[in-house]
Formats: C-alpha cells, sequence, structure tokens
C-alpha cells in the first residue's frame, strides 16, 4: 500500500517544493478569500442592522408609554406597556379600526386582481405574440407614470365629486388599479419574455386553444411572476396615502388615513402612532413572508433579463 | 369543437360577471357604513359626518358622544380627524368645493370671517343661537365676536377657546429674588430673562416658539408686533413688514430668543416649549393658555410651581391672542336640523359636566363660557390659572389689536386665505433668523415683498 506513495527521491523533489509552495499559494488565497467573504458577511450585517434599526426602534417605542417615548435622549430601557396598542383599537376615542382595515383590505385586494386581470393579457400581447409596434405601446404605458400624481388629484377630486364617487369603494378600486396597471404590465412583460415561444408553439401544434396555453403553460411557467406583480400592487394599494385622503371621508376611509388621525398638534403621539404603523404594516409582511419563496424566484427572474 | 366553445363562454360570462362586480361596487360605500342620511324631522334616526381636529379634548369628546348624545337624541356621528394641517387643507377643499361629505367641521377664528363671506357656512343665528337651552348669552364675547361673520350672524359655536399669557417658575424666581409684575412689559420680560439665564444649569431665561408655520412662530411674534405698534398691512391693504414698528418687534424677539431662548429654538413649536417648561429646562415661556392644564396636571413635575401673568405690553394695553376650535355647519348639509343638534350638545352647557365626570375638570374644554368660570368645582380644579385665561380671553379684541385700524380681524393672524401661505413663507424666514441662516432685515425685506403681493391683490378687489 505504501510503496507507490513513497516519492522517488531524484524526482520529486522539484515538483514536491512546487506543490508545497502552490499549497501556500492556494491557502493564501483561500485565506485572502475567506478575510474578504468575512468583510462582505460584516458589511451585509451592518446594512441588515441599518435597515432592521428604524423598525426596532419603532416597535419599542411602540411599547413605551407617550412621555418616555418623547424623551431626548431615548429612553429605551423604560418600561414597556400596550397602553398604545389598546389605543389604536379604540381605548381613548371609542373608534374601532376595523372599518379602514377592512376598506384597504377590499380595495388593495381587488385592485390587484384587476391589474392582474388586464396586465397578463396586455404583456402577453407585447412579449410572446408580439403586436405591430410593441415597444411604442411599452412606452406609452410608461409615460402615463411620468405626470406628477398630485397633478391629476383636482380633476379626479371633480370629476368623482361629479359622478357622486367620493368617499366610494369603487372609486378607489378604478384608481389604484389605473395607477399600477403601467407597473404591472411592464413586469408581466419582463417575466413573460423568458417563457420561450417554442413552448407556446409546441402545444399550439398539439391543438391546445389560446386559453388552454394559458391555463396549462402560460400561468404556471409566470407564477412566481405573478406573485411578484401582485404583492408590488398590493403593497401599493395598501401604502397609498394621498389619494385616499382627499377621497374617502367617513365610509371608505383606508388604513393610512386612519393612521394619521392619531398625529396631533396638541400633545404626545409618537408611541400611538408607532403602535398603528406596526399594525397597519402587519397584513404587508405577512403576505411578502407567505409569498417569499416564489418572490425570490419571480424578482430573480426578471432580474436575469 | 362544442367543449371550446363552451369555455370561451365560461370565460367570458366569468369576464362579466367580474366587470358587474366592479361596477356595483362603484357605488358602495366603504366598511365604514353608508354615508349621512336623513331621519326624521328632529333629526333622530339619522347620520351625521363630523370633520374634526386630532386635539386631546375632541378625542374625548368622540368617546363621549354614543353615550352622551347618540342614545338621547338617536343621531349617529362620525368622525374623521385628522392633525392639523391635514384638516385645514381637508376642511377648505370640502368647503370650498360645497362637497356635501359632511355635515360639521372644527373650524377656527381664522376661517370663520372668510369663509361666512364665500357663503360655505350655514349661518347658526336662527336656530342653535335662539335655542334657550343653549344660551348664547353665556359665551364669551370676543369668541363669539370671533365666530360672527361680517353680516352679523353667528357662523360657528365654540368648543374650546384660548388666548396667550406668560408662564414663570415662581420658586426660581423666589430663590432669585426677583418678581414679576401682573402686567409686565416686554422691556421688563427682557430684563428678566437676561438675569434668570442659566441660574440653573440647562435652564433658559425664556422660551418662544422658533419653529415654521403660521400656527406656530408666527402667532406670538405677531402679538408682539401688535403691541410695539406694528402691524401686517394698514388699513388701506399696504404692507407695513419692513416698517419700524414690526421691524422693531422682529428684532426684539429673534434677539429675545437668540440671546436667552431655549436650546434649538429655530425648531421650538408649542410641544417643545411644554415640555422645557415642564422640565426645567426654561424659567418663562409666553404661550397659549391651554397649556396651564398641563402645567398643573397630577403628573407634572412643574405643578404648583408656576406663576401666570398677562401677555407682556409696550404700546398696547394688552395682546393677547385669541383663537378658538368652534363647530361649523357646511351650507350643503343635507342633515342641517341633526348637525345642529350636534352643535347644541358639544358647544352646550352641559357638556363641561359631562366631560368633568367621565375625565375630571381639569380635562373640560376652558375659554368658552362664562358659566363654567363661575363653577366653583372648576375654580378649585384650576385654581392657580383661571382668573388669568377668563381675563386674558376677555380682554382680546380682534378687531383692533394694535394702535392702528387693520383691513381684515385677527389678533395673531390676518384673516384672509392668502395668510396661511404668507405667513407659512413668513415663519421659515424668521425661524432662519433665529438660527443665524439670515439677518432679521434681510428676511424682513424678502416677506414685505410677499406681503405686498398679497395686499396688492385686496386693493384691486376694493376698487
Amino acid at each position: 500500500m505504501s510503496a507507490p506513495t513513497i516519492p522517488a527521491p531524484t524526482a520529486s523533489v522539484a515538483p514536491a517544493r512546487r506543490a508545497r509552495v502552490g499549497k501556500r499559494r492556494t491557502s493564501e488565497a483561500a485565506r485572502k478569500q475567506r478575510r474578504r467573504n468575512s468583510l462582505l458577511a460584516l458589511l451585509a450585517w451592518v446594512i441588515g442592522l441599518i435597515f432592521v434599526a428604524p423598525i426596532v426602534w419603532m416597535v419599542l417605542t411602540s411599547l413605551h408609554s407617550e412621555a418616555n417615548a418623547a424623551t431626548n435622549p431615548p429612553s429605551l430601557f423604560a418600561p414597556l406597556t400596550l397602553q398604545s396598542y389598546a389605543n389604536f383599537f379604540g381605548s381613548a376615542s371609542g373608534a374601532s379600526p376595523w372599518p379602514p382595515l377592512i376598506n384597504s383590505a377590499i380595495i388593495s385586494v381587488l385592485a390587484t386582481l384587476v391589474v392582474l386581470v388586464l396586465s397578463i393579457p396586455a404583456a402577453y400581447s407585447l412579449s410572446i405574440r408580439p403586436v405591430r409596434k410593441w415597444s411604442d405601446a411599452m412606452f406609452f404605458f410608461l409615460t402615463t407614470k411620468m405626470l406628477p400624481m398630485v397633478a391629476g388629484l383636482l380633476p379626479i377630486y371633480l370629476i368623482a365629486k361629479a359622478l357622486g364617487m367620493l368617499d366610494t369603494l369603487g372609486l378607489m378600486i378604478i384608481l389604484y388599479s389605473a395607477m399600477n396597471l403601467p407597473i404591472a404590465i411592464w413586469m408581466m412583460r419582463s417575466f413573460l419574455a423568458e417563457i420561450p415561444v417554442e413552448l407556446v408553439e409546441a402545444a399550439s401544434v398539439d391543438g391546445a386553444s389560446l386559453l388552454l396555453t394559458f391555463r396549462r403553460i402560460i400561468l404556471p411557467l409566470a407564477s412566481p411572476g405573478i406573485v411578484a406583480t401582485s404583492l408590488i400592487c398590493f403593497i401599493f394599494s395598501w401604502n397609498e396615502l394621498l389619494f385616499a385622503n382627499v377621497l374617502t371621508s367617513t365610509s371608505s376611509y383606508t388604513a393610512p388615513v386612519f393612521l394619521t388621525s392619531f398625529v396631533t398638534s396638541e400633545g404626545l403621539f409618537l408611541s400611538k402612532v408607532c403602535a398603528a404603523s406596526i399594525v397597519i404594516s402587519l397584513p404587508v409582511l405577512i403576505a411578502g413572508f407567505a409569498a417569499q419563496d416564489k418572490l425570490v424566484q419571480g424578482l430573480s427572474l426578471g432580474a436575469v433579463k | 369543437m362544442p367543449t371550446m366553445k363552451r369555455k370561451h363562454l365560461r370565460a367570458v360570462a366569468g369576464l362579466a360577471v367580474a366587470t358587474a362586480t366592479l361596477v356595483a361596487l362603484a357605488g358602495c360605500s366603504g366598511a365604514g357604513g353608508s354615508g349621512g342620511s336623513g331621519g326624521s324631522a328632529d333629526g333622530s334616526g339619522s347620520t351625521i359626518r363630523v370633520l374634526m381636529v386630532n386635539n386631546p379634548q375632541m378625542v374625548d369628546l368622540q368617546k363621549l358622544t354614543n353615550d352622551n348624545f347618540t342614545k338621547k337624541t338617536g343621531i349617529k356621528v362620525k368622525y374623521t380627524v385628522l392633525p392639523e394641517d391635514s384638516l385645514r387643507a381637508k376642511a377648505s377643499q370640502e368647503f370650498s368645493a360645497q362637497a356635501g361629505q359632511y355635515d360639521v367641521a372644527t373650524i377656527s377664528n381664522y376661517e370663520v370671517p372668510f369663509y361666512s363671506t364665500n357663503g360655505w357656512l350655514l349661518s347658526l343665528s336662527d336656530n342653535v343661537a335662539k335655542d334657550s337651552k343653549f344660551d348664547q348669552s353665556d359665551i364669551l364675547k370676543p369668541i363669539q365676536d370671533a365666530l360672527t361673520g361680517s353680516d352679523g350672524k353667528v357662523y360657528a359655536e365654540p368648543f374650546y377657546g384660548e388666548s396667550s399669557m406668560l408662564y414663570y417658575r415662581k420658586d426660581v424666581f423666589a430663590k432669585q429674588g426677583l418678581t414679576m409684575p401682573a402686567n409686565p412689559t416686554w422691556a421688563q420680560v427682557a430684563d428678566l430673562a437676561k438675569k434668570l439665564n442659566d441660574v440653573e444649569p440647562g435652564m433658559a431665561g425664556i422660551c418662544l416658539r422658533g419653529q415654521p408655520g403660521w400656527g406656530q412662530n408666527i402667532a406670538p411674534l405677531t402679538t408682539v408686533v401688535n403691541t410695539m405698534g406694528g402691524t401686517w398691512f394698514d388699513k388701506n391693504w399696504n404692507a407695513e413688514v419692513d416698517k419700524d414698528g414690526f421691524a422693531t418687534a422682529a428684532n426684539f424677539y429673534v434677539n429675545l430668543v437668540k440671546n436667552y431662548g431655549e436650546k434649538g429654538a429655530a425648531q421650538a413649536g408649542y410641544t417643545e416649549c411644554l415640555n422645557d417648561l415642564t422640565q426645567g429646562k426654561a424659567a418663562m415661556w409666553y404661550d397659549a393658555t391651554a397649556a396651564a392644564g398641563s402645567l398643573e396636571a397630577s403628573d407634572s413635575p412643574v405643578a404648583g410651581k408656576i406663576g401666570y401673568a398677562a401677555a407682556p405690553v409696550d404700546k398696547t394695553k394688552n395682546s393677547g391672542w385669541l383663537y378658538s376650535w368652534a363647530w361649523g355647519i357646511e351650507k350643503a348639509s343635507k342633515n342641517a336640523t341633526a348637525a345642529e343638534k350636534f352643535i347644541e350638545w358639544a358647544s352646550g352647557p352641559d357638556y363641561a359636566k359631562q366631560a368633568a365626570k367621565a375625565y375630571g375638570w381639569a380635562q373640560v374644554p376652558p375659554g368658552t363660557r362664562t358659566s363654567l368660570y363661575e363653577n366653583a368645582d372648576y375654580q378649585k380644579s384650576a385654581a392657580a390659572f383661571y382668573k388669568q385665561v377668563e381675563n386674558a380671553i376677555k380682554s382680546a379684541d380682534p378687531e383692533n389689536p394694535g394702535v392702528q385700524k387693520r383691513p381684515a380681524p385677527g389678533i395673531q393672524f390676518v384673516a384672509i386665505p392668502e395668510f396661511a401661505n404668507l405667513g407659512t413663507d413668513a415663519s421659515q424666514q424668521i425661524s432662519d433668523a433665529i438660527a443665524g441662516k439670515t439677518t432679521v432685515d434681510a428676511a424682513l425685506k424678502s416677506i414685505q415683498t410677499e406681503a405686498q403681493k398679497v395686499g396688492d391683490t385686496y386693493k384691486k378687489k376694493q376698487k
């Protein structure tokens, strides 16, 4: 066993040294690589902490009393209390947070569905079976995002007033669908463009109709993209404040509008607002976590292109 | 292929159902329930919608509504509560468009003069003010006058009212052997501020608002301007900002706060100054009378140590401001009867008792009714300051706050819609002057130009 491993005394000296030097070199390179990796890991941690810090601060503030939340320097180790959460659920004002949360949920879910129903066929006709001048169409969609939102606010307010649609869920659903549609079409197009056209052609050779191809081939392949797009649309609709503040009043007001109601110019409010922000962010966080796998797939799918 | 056709049909049907749902939803109101609705002739069974500023006493009212109003009258109330700046934006949009989304809104004596002239408000003279149970004569006169339109009709009823006064630390004064005159002049106050600055570690001589905002530093500054003989506009709408009176006052104010004022004065507003005085970081503070309740609250470390003096003066006899959050009814409201009932309750003589029962007399909205200042329970709980507040409000005169005639009412503001922008621009420059980023003279020069532009539009209207 051992005989073949004994090196020949003359011929093996140089290669052995070379190998040693080489080993040293590779181990040095590996050490360098490791050092670089650990530096990068440290950097990633620092950046991660910087991103998480405001949220941790928000959670901590929401658990402090108003007086402790307002001190400067911040009193990090003050006793914890759930008073601000009780306040959010109406202990001080008697106002229930459920109507705005339900309104936000209805508006965001339906607006997202409308966007999907319209953007997937549109993206199909811009990528898999591109219509003539499809790039002009894409650019047109993009231009609709170039007008500052606030410029459209007054005309929309007046139109909604004339149509008797102020303070209705339908108005907000239509608006949020329209706002998110261009982004959704752009996103869906980049996802659908990843699907090989040959697959679609093969399906049609086998006699599948357009709808069947859509259901059996395109939707399954594009599902990570669809999840990513829906989540973006849902988040945008859920978080929108400017239009909701102006166009809704007592019936269809959304969660962000309700959130602003905790701000006051006479007295302390930091803790209350933090508690409200956390509760209102929860649905989006939950949706994000639930869709995490698909989301990562979806985001990288678009990124490759 | 029949199956294909059926599938197509199914898809088309599905789309049709979805569209129909959307169209149906378009007219549907949200989980907040349907909007305002009429009930019987006395308003019972109807729902009114109220747009309200988020101040602590309003939140108390919201909580008290069901037991004390809805159960007795059968009128439901739906509130939208917003912070002050959002509320003003929303109210002006709502009232100018007469959109009918709200029946009642909190407006102040800043809005009432031009809202009423523009015909956006329902007059309360015919019903609310005539109701003997409501007792209009009980309302403090300066407050009522400030909520009356130029046609002599009452357009809003006060929820609470305030003036301004000077707070000082009695214990610190005693330790230093100083006394505060009952009616101090600004020269005396400046002298005291100099003596008191840094007598205790971290203690400023005086706290004055420096934070930008027409409702922030411009409010106290304008009262100083008034008493030092200045004004924003003379009676013919000529801007007077770079003239003697205004310039003297602005230089005095900025120098006082720069030399003996609080730390970070350029960003300190009502809340910051209240914190400073509570935490022993200021010996004096000139601000709204509304702060007295917080300073004397049971958990306040300075309770019992605060003295109260009238707003400091110079050329006028008094200089305190006048402010009131009040209820006004939108002219386009379809529930005027129910809305009037709501105001009769919220501004009525019994509300103070109901609020006191739930939250104690110290938390009752003050500054609106003579009867409150005659109430023994209130006198007891507000013993330290109620007289000073009552006197301050009673001596305020929004029509004639300075040494010359004015073209529009208002003490700490000019009650024209343009003042919100003008005042906010000006406040930014004053704040910059306090921070040392610009000089007072340069700031006044630029404010003068802006003010004259506003004045010119009114000159044209006069012609």
